[in-house]
């Protein structure tokens, strides 16, 4: 009988351990969400999403070039990282299975891990140091080196699991593979695979390291490509390492703008996921 | 009678699995010939060697001829993708695209080739469903999903598919083994009558279907043809010992 009170006490005490565990995952989230309002939720005006940063010792400004020039890299980086992570995907799930595929994909997993730093520091090499300037393109392409395996790794997870019997429906008709993976497997997988485009932008949107060494930032609206452009994270990363009230204030601002953005793409990005499933 | 498709030593291996040995055959034109046997006896994996099905798979080496019209379809200037457009076929598992409505689905071999004109896609899905007995059932919702038919109505749905791009030959992989036996009886119905029109291939593990659908039935065991000939032959008086004990159930 002993034993038995013994045995449940045990298990009690583990399950409230775990449970502490499991809490203390949101413990971080809740406090950086909580600080954040905190301090940024007060200088969210119409000024912050419309004007460019005023110069120093003028009060007031916004981020609005960071955010246009956040769009504007993100949206590069999506289209020359988008192609190539899919159709890298659509290789080694439909046509791989070759010792290459099996290389690709390690390289790929290396590469996800590489710290963010380095690769602005590659785009740096590859295209500042040639183009003889810093430049909006340069910080897109480092993005885009970023959000390549993680989509092509999440589209390959997601192309795996469509049924084999649709490919064979769709050969057995008589089309090529390669219609057949883009009409028929990818877009049974559509909705996966756009989950995991929308975890790729949330990530690359808060990069700031990449962006240090490649689009520089820029205190003013630019829509040249091939110049510095202004960031949300590295605006709010100078801002908030300079030394005026104001700026830190601004600062605060963006990070809650970004942290928002953040949190509304892996909601997207769940809701896409959910979606998914009832089907 | 007409030979449509001749099996010339076919030998198909996955890795280190002889899975089909050695079996030469024909398939006669406007008739229907059923496969038999155990599970396991390489059937579905002749079937499948008729439409190239197992090119996508790197393990399967597929050895000796099939030809179809007298040309071998594993030539080397022989094109898979032609080939399937020649030789349809019909799953187990009813499978239409989920994310196409009726209507797509049956013009679905010319819509995934990008090639389909209104009109003609209009007739050729009304012609289709009628020829598979499903036009009155769906006339009214061809734009629906057609994940919400019943199982044996997009069994019919799957072979109108592959009728609409007009195959010379059909394979049907166990058509009617995940339907209940009213949509059984529809799908028997449908095989008499298209071959009218299609050289038809049967894999099946119900001895009855196979007697009451096909003209011609063989008998695998363990990746060999034991035995082939006309169905009445093989049910009632077959040559060999083993093809008796399993039409009479004795073993399988």
């Amino acid at each position: 009988m002993k034993s038995v009170i013994l045995r449940k006490g045990a298990n009690m005490a583990m399950t409230g351990l775990m449970l502490a565990a499991a809490l203390a995952v949101l413990v971080p989230l809740v406090l950086i969400f909580v600080h954040i309002i905190k301090m940024g939720l007060s200088s969210i005006s119409l000024d912050f999403f419309t004007q460019i940063p005023k110069p120093t010792g003028e009060t007031g400004g916004g981020m609005a070039n960071g955010m246009a020039g956040s769009a504007v890299m993100i949206a590069l980086a999506s289209i020359i990282g988008l192609p190539i992570g899919i159709f890298g995907a659509i290789y080694l799930s439909e046509y791989g299975g070759s010792r290459i595929s099996t290389v690709i994909r390690f390289a790929a997993d290396v590469l996800a891990g590489i710290p963010s730093i380095i690769t602005g520091m590659v785009a740096y090499t590859l295209l500042v140091v040639p183009m003889k300037g810093f430049s909006a393109l340069a910080g897109a392409v480092a993005l885009a080196m970023i959000m390549i395996p993680i989509i092509l790794r999440t589209t390959e997870e997601q192309l795996k699991m469509v049924p084999g019997s649709l490919r064979e429906a769709s050969l057995a008709l008589g089309v090529p593979l390669w219609r057949t993976s883009l009409k028929v497997t990818l877009r049974s997988a559509m909705t996966g695979v756009m989950t995991g485009v929308l975890l790729a932008i949330a990530r690359v949107a808060g990069e700031t390291a990449p962006l240090l060494f490649t689009a520089l930032g820029n205190q003013f609206w630019s829509s040249k490509l091939t110049a510095p452009m202004a960031a949300m994270p590295l605006q709010i990363f100078n801002f908030a390492i300079s030394p005026y009230e104001d700026w830190h204030r601004l600062a605060w601002a963006g990070a809650l703008v970004l942290v928002t953005i953040m949190f509304a793409l892996s909601l997207s990005a769940r809701y896409f996921g959910r979606s998914r499933q009832k089907n | 009678m007409q030979n449509k498709v001749k099996l010339e030593q076919l030998n198909v291996h996955f890795g280190a699995t002889h899975a089909v040995k050695d079996v030469s055959m024909d398939f006669f034109e406007n008739s229907v010939t059923a496969i038999i046997g155990p599970s396991g006896c390489g059937k579905s994996t002749v079937l499948r060697a008729i439409n190239r099905m197992h090119d996508l798979v790197p393990s399967a080496r597929v050895t000796g001829r099939i030809l179809l019209d007298d040309k071998d379809i594993y030539d080397k200037v022989a094109d898979p993708v032609s080939i399937r457009r020649r030789v349809g076929m019909v799953f187990q598992k009813p499978n239409p695209f989920p994310a196409m409505s009726i209507y797509d689905n049956v013009i679905a071999g010319y819509k995934l080739n990008g090639r389909v004109n209104r009109s003609e896609a209009d007739e050729v899905v009304e012609s289709s469903l009628k020829r598979v007995a499903l036009w009155d059932e769906v006339k009214d919702r061809l734009k629906g999903n057609s994940m919400e038919l019943s199982g044996g109505q997009q069994q019919r749905l799957c072979i109108a598919r592959t009728i609409a791009v007009k195959p010379e030959v059909i394979l049907m992989d166990e058509p009617a083994s995940a339907l209940d036996p009213i949509s059984t009886l529809k799908i028997e119905e449908l095989i008499e009558e298209l071959k009218e029109k299609y050289t038809i291939i049967i894999v099946t593990h119900n001895m009855q279907q196979a007697a009451r659908v096909s003209d011609h039935t063989a008998f695998f065991y363990l990746g060999e043809l034991v035995e082939a000939g006309e169905t009445r032959k093989i049910f009632t008086t077959p040559d060999k010992k083993q093809t008796e004990d399993y039409i009479t159930g004795r073993f399988g």
